[in-house]
């Protein structure tokens, strides 16, 4: 292959097993399950480089142009590599009249990575979000499922230093 | 065990497990901001208390949908009782269940204080903000476990599908709807009966019925609190929808963010289909209706309805131009009939309560009721549901409880990115569709954020049309470069480095994307512009001829000369002698706030 970003090759031949099995249930006219089928890949690999997208396109019977244009358009799917812990700080009007950017300011100069940006040691993938409706508990960030209410920019240290001390522990 | 028709409906209802077959239940609020708080492990160590004395037979724990009271979550509320226990810690479950359920002494120091108020109240009902609100969207929200289906069939549930099915015409249904003047909750306020007729009336043996659960708007959570709290009465009034326009399909398009809302109506989904309610045949009838659920990935455009079935289909979610509506060509180029989630969870009380019933709630052209979800600068945060009519004052004083602190409310900014501020002069005027949009805002989806005297109103627009500029699909030129340059504008008013002649630019502009754009978003997006810069000139002037102050500074007059700003200024930049008024070098101030906060006496002025 010559385009190497492109060589479905190196692909995990596993993780592609299961993606295989989801789309082979799916029936009716295949490109409407799209979103869903990215969705899947996107939980099994982490992020949708490009060979995965043609991929997903060959399976499906679709253009390469198609697939990137909608994961491109969709903010829910990255491109790029994520880290093991996603910060996502919610940026809906509710918490940004709480002070939502200072608690976001904080979060990028404490993991020194700038929103939608991986951190260094690929531990911290940095991202404001739209409104993510727990807006009684305004400014409300979120690493990976759990949800932190109320935030002062001086809890952001306390909350990033208790992700590096599991990363610690686990080492 | 399926259901074949009203009678086995009713007998099934009869032998539901109800609430009164408990002596006390304990609900407990499993929404999405009370989980975030704990909720989930309050519930496991209630019931394992429950097990521990052994009354699981007498004492129910229910894990219910969303009260509404957001802002001072975990909730659990003792019924028969009438007791509401705020911001329950885990650490106070044994007390509860010590002095509470097993010697019915109610533990004080967990009941909510009313402000103003030395006494905190007994009983849930006498709270101010329950009073005034009237639940019928929500009406099972914070009353039943959304994952139980007899919970919701106890509460009438499929009975308005029951009595449809075995009573009425599809054109009859329409009628009902059609005469009880509902209008679309999810944004314009469109007739909802007129919509299922026209959607009736093309001709095609295909046809869709969808709900938009995209609900985009930052700072509006009400259509995920109805699907967390109450899904069946989505899929019941769907079904409803189906039979009305003669479609024997649904799909639910939701937001991929709702993990929490997904879960609930997928069960319930599966449930419903359990029991004859959804699927073939529905309730004996001969009627086939079933609901898919389809993914969103965020993009808020989606949340118009050609955006959204395109998105559906599969593609980028782009909007269509409008002719023809979806009721004519929309999902798989078939007539299709968009409501939202607010919309559908009237239909079922509406068919079990009858037209006149809600066509007596609200004002001339506004029926029912609406639900508001109060955000920002308030005391009671959370969702509430008022009848149309009421006014800003109500709901920000009485039910809200104004501001935490105490200051001056300036303005409410209503319908998200759509919409625009109300100001305080108009707080007395009673709200529904038609007066929104005689004041320059919308209905929108209902957000409600409330600002008070510090908040910059230029900041404000500034945030908003980041958001649409940011959210823009990219189609059509106006929305796409237009939002941009009125977003570089503000950019450079902010910066102070904005011109006069940069007002007129930006209000021109605005008007031209609002008559130009293709769809909702485009022709909304300068609404937060413009109505700030109607409402609030001066604070685009000050920046504009970059007369606005950035420093604080210090009012001599007021100024005890206590030294407490001088010792919190962390750059050192505030001089004076004891007992004499203090200065601010302005030159070397860097806007922190620290003597803002420290003065006791409120001599420090905020630029």
């Amino acid at each position: 292959m010559k385009n190497k970003i492109l060589d479905m090759t190196t692909l995990d031949k596993t993780l592609l097993k299961e993606l295989d099995a989801y789309i082979n249930l799916l029936d009716g006219d295949k490109g409407e399950h799209l979103i869903h089928v990215l969705h899947k890949a996107q939980e099994l690999f982490g992020y949708l480089p490009q060979n995965l997208q043609l991929y997903v396109a060959r399976k499906l019977d679709l253009s390469g142009a198609r697939v990137n244009g909608v994961v491109t358009f969709y903010s829910f799917f990255n491109e790029e590599p994520v880290g093991k812990y996603k910060i996502s700080v919610c940026m809906g009007t509710a918490c940004f009249v709480k002070g939502a950017d200072k608690v976001l300011e904080r979060v990028e100069s404490l993991t020194k990575t700038k929103k939608n940006e991986i951190s260094e040691d690929g531990l911290f993938t940095i991202k404001d979000v739209r409104c993510i409706g727990a807006c009684g508990l305004a400014p409300v960030m979120t690493v990976n499922d759990k949800v932190y209410g109320k935030v002062k920019p001086n809890d952001v240290d306390e909350i990033i230093r208790y992700y590096r001390g599991l990363e610690d522990e686990n080492n | 065990m399926k259901i074949t028709s009203y009678q086995e409906l009713k007998k099934w209802q009869e032998n539901c497990p109800k609430k009164t077959d408990y002596k006390i239940n304990v609900l407990v609020c499993t929404g999405t901001s009370c989980l975030s708080s704990d909720a989930q492990t309050i519930v496991e160590m209630l019931e394992s208390a429950l097990e521990s004395h052994n009354l699981q037979a007498e004492i129910r724990v229910i894990k219910t949908g969303c009260f509404g009271f957001c802002g001072q979550g975990p909730i659990i509320k003792i019924e028969p009782d009438d007791i509401t226990y705020v911001q329950v810690k885990v650490e106070d479950v044994e007390e509860i269940v010590e002095k509470h359920i097993l010697n019915n002494t109610t533990v004080k120091r967990l009941l909510y204080q009313e402000p103003n108020q030395t006494k905190s109240l007994e009983k849930s009902s006498g709270m101010q903000f329950y009073k005034k609100q009237m639940r019928v969207a929500l009406r099972n929200c914070g009353e039943i476990d959304p994952e139980n289906i007899e919970d919701y069939v106890v509460n009438d549930g499929y009975f308005a599908l029951a009595k449809v099915l075995e009573n009425y015409s599809s054109e009859a249904v329409i009628k009902i709807i059609k005469d009880s003047q509902l209008r679309g909750r999810g944004g314009g306020g469109f007739l909802t009966g007129l919509k299922w007729d026209l959607t009736k009336k093309v001709k095609g043996d295909e046809k869709y019925v969808i709900c938009n659960a995209d609900e985009g708007d930052p700072g509006a959570f009400m259509d995920r609190s109805i699907l967390e709290g109450d899904p069946h009465s989505i899929i019941e009034a769907m079904i409803i929808a189906g039979y009305a326009i003669g479609a024997n399909n649904g799909l639910v398009y939701i937001r991929a963010e709702y993990g929490l809302a997904t879960n609930r109506l997928r069960k319930a989904i599966t449930d419903a289909r359990e029991y004859g309610l959804l699927g073939k045949d529905i309730l004996g009838s001969g009627f086939d209706f079933d609901i898919e659920i389809k993914l969103g990935a965020g993009a808020f455009v989606c949340g118009e309805e050609t955006a959204l079935i395109r998105s559906m289909e599969g593609y980028r979610g782009e909007p269509d131009k409008k002719p023809p509506f979806p009721s004519e060509s929309g999902f798989r180029g078939k007539p299709s009939n968009v409501n939202n989630v607010e919309t559908f969870a009237n239909i079922p009380v509406i068919i079990l309560n009858g037209e006149a019933w809600f066509s007596k709630i609200g004002t001339k052209n506004s029926k029912g009721t609406k639900v508001f979800a109060l955000a920002g600068q308030i005391r009671n945060i959370g969702l509430v549901e008022v009848p149309m009519g009421t006014t800003f004052n109500e709901i920000i004083y009485d039910i809200g409880g104004g501001h935490p602190e105490g200051k001056a409310i300036k303005a409410i900014q209503i319908g998200g990115p759509s919409g625009g501020v109300i100001t305080k002069e108009y707080f007395n005027t009673q709200i529904d569709y038609d007066s929104l949009i005689d004041m320059g805002a919308m209905m929108g989806s209902g957000g409600m954020i409330i600002m008070d005297e510090d908040s910059d109103m230029v900041q404000i627009a500034k945030f908003y049309l980041d958001f649409t500029q940011d959210e823009s699909c990219g189609k059509c030129t106006p929305c796409r470069i237009g939002t941009k340059r009125m977003y570089e504008i503000l950019e450079r008013l902010v910066n102070m480095e904005g011109k006069p002649e940069d007002l007129d630019r930006l209000r021109t502009l605005g008007e031209i994307i609002k008559n130009t754009s293709l769809c909702g978003l485009g022709q909304t997006a300068a609404n937060p512009v413009l109505s700030t810069m109607k409402y609030f000139p001066e604070e685009y002037e000050a920046y504009a001829y970059r007369t606005k102050k950035t420093k604080y500074s210090i009012d001599p007059k007021k100024c005890v000369g206590c030294t407490k700003c001088a010792r919190a200024c962390p750059v050192e930049c505030i001089e004076g002698k004891v007992r004499e008024p203090h200065r601010i070098n302005e030159a070397e101030c860097i806007a922190c706030g620290a003597c803002y906060e420290a003065c006791p006496v409120n001599a420090v002025i905020k630029p």
